[in-house]
């Protein structure tokens, strides 16, 4: 619970105070703060998860004035959440309580990841424009910042998260 | 119960989506914005360690600012200085405004509809509806007031437009930001036999009482002549670099209200 809290707060100050002031161009955002959706523990009650999920976007949206927007993905991404672990757990050894990299194997890792950011940033990106004008340009924004967005995330685990 | 998952993920998605939808509106969604107490917090204190970062170039900035004052202030007749205030008595247009100076502690230029974060809030005076202009020009304007911190749309959301001129003709059009280049706004409503040329120069209009007339949009970048339309496409290079904003000014128009009175009874007569 403390862990959970303090990487909560770590997470939103990195993404407000670093991630969202380095504006690398018009396409890359990356949200590293899915990460916190991504490590609850798989077996957490559902509510908690879809809460927890809704809290921290509508924090992200409070600090980028983006009502809602957030909080709209990151519910989303919690909802489908058990569905991709169970989809993507194919092996007898995918059955860790904990989905983070040091429990898990690499390749189960990086599907997971990358299913639920592009899933978030799909959403994303589609209710800022709140259009399908420009859909492909849209796209490509989706593609770029996910794949910033996964490399940070593995990175991450890499540096802090592995004990 | 079996389904409350389902049910929850429903409820929360709608609360989300309704206020998307709510903030989409200009001036509804008063209270959740970065001018709260939390958010302004942190960006005062993350922008003060960014400052360190761009000492030189804001230094820069605030000199040729005063020196293109300095110039301005001696061929001005009633201009009063205060230390912290300047009021400009504009003799042509009656109109009196008063400049409040703030700093930029948060803005992003890469969004669809970008804001802009101040440190200077109503206990500063600072009201929705006042402009905020650069040394460099034009910058955004107000929509959310907290004690101590406002935000407002910057140039770059389109979810407002400016009523712009040609500076050359006095022919005026409504200048709009288009959503993708944070240097390039496109410039709307020119008819196609107002004569117009590459690097002329569009400043505001004066005609809302948001900004004075004269402050400085940018310059135009590129135009054409859309087929079977009565309006030129104009590109305008805007003059304020939106990456490199520091310290700005919020404008008050003293005379506001009572414009607003006086346009009001209009309105009710007819």
């Amino acid at each position: 619970m403390i862990k959970y809290s303090v990487m909560f707060i770590v997470l939103v100050l990195i993404q407000v105070a670093i991630l969202n002031q380095i504006e690398f161009s018009g396409y890359v955002n990356p949200y590293l703060y899915v990460l916190f959706i991504l490590l609850l523990p798989v077996n957490a009650p559902r509510y908690v998860v879809l809460l927890s999920a809704f809290f921290i976007g509508i924090v992200i949206d409070l600090f980028t004035d983006s009502m809602g927007i957030h909080a709209a993905a990151a519910v989303f991404i919690a909802y489908i959440r058990p569905s991709v672990i169970r989809i993507i757990s194919v092996h007898d050894e995918d059955t860790e309580e904990y989905p983070g990299l040091q429990k898990n194997r690499f390749s189960w890792f990086l599907t997971y990841t990358s299913i639920i950011v592009f899933a978030h940033h799909f959403i994303l990106f589609y209710l800022q424009v709140l259009s399908l004008k420009g859909f492909f340009t849209t796209f490509l924004r989706v593609l770029i910042s996910s794949f910033f967005t996964i490399f940070i995330i593995v990175l991450s685990q890499f540096i802090i998260f592995r004990k | 119960m079996k389904n409350y998952a389902f049910m929850l993920f429903i409820l929360l998605e709608t609360i989300s989506l309704v206020m998307v939808i709510n903030y989409n509106s200009y001036h509804k969604a008063r209270y959740l914005n970065s001018a709260n107490w939390l958010a302004g917090n942190v960006y005062h204190l993350v922008s003060s360690v960014y400052d360190y970062f761009h000492l030189t170039r804001t230094n820069k900035q605030l000199a040729d600012e005063n020196v293109r004052l300095r110039s301005l202030i001696n061929n001005m007749p009633g201009v009063v200085v205060t230390p912290d205030t300047l009021v400009v008595d504009s003799m042509d247009y009656d109109e009196v405004y008063s400049f409040t100076s703030a700093k930029v502690i948060n803005n992003s230029t890469n969004r669809p509809f970008n804001y802009i974060t101040l440190n200077k809030g109503r206990k500063d005076g600072i009201k929705p509806d006042q402009g905020i202009i650069a040394g460099s020009g034009i910058v955004g304007v107000v929509t959310n007031v907290s004690e101590s911190y406002s935000v407002g749309f910057s140039v770059l959301n389109s979810r407002w437009s400016i009523s712009a001129k040609l500076k050359k003709t006095g022919y005026f059009g409504s200048l709009e930001w288009t959503g993708n280049d944070y240097r390039i706004a496109s410039l709307n409503e020119i008819p196609f036999h107002v004569d117009i040329d590459r690097g002329d120069t569009i400043v505001t209009s004066g005609y809302s009482s948001i900004f004075p007339e004269g402050i400085m949009i940018g310059t135009i970048k590129d135009f054409f002549s859309p087929q079977g339309e009565n309006y030129y496409h104009v590109d305008v290079a805007l003059s304020t670099d939106f990456k490199e904003l520091s310290y700005v000014e919020v404008i008050e128009n003293i005379n506001k209200a009572e414009i607003e009175e006086l346009e009001k009874t209009i309105k009710d007569g007819s």
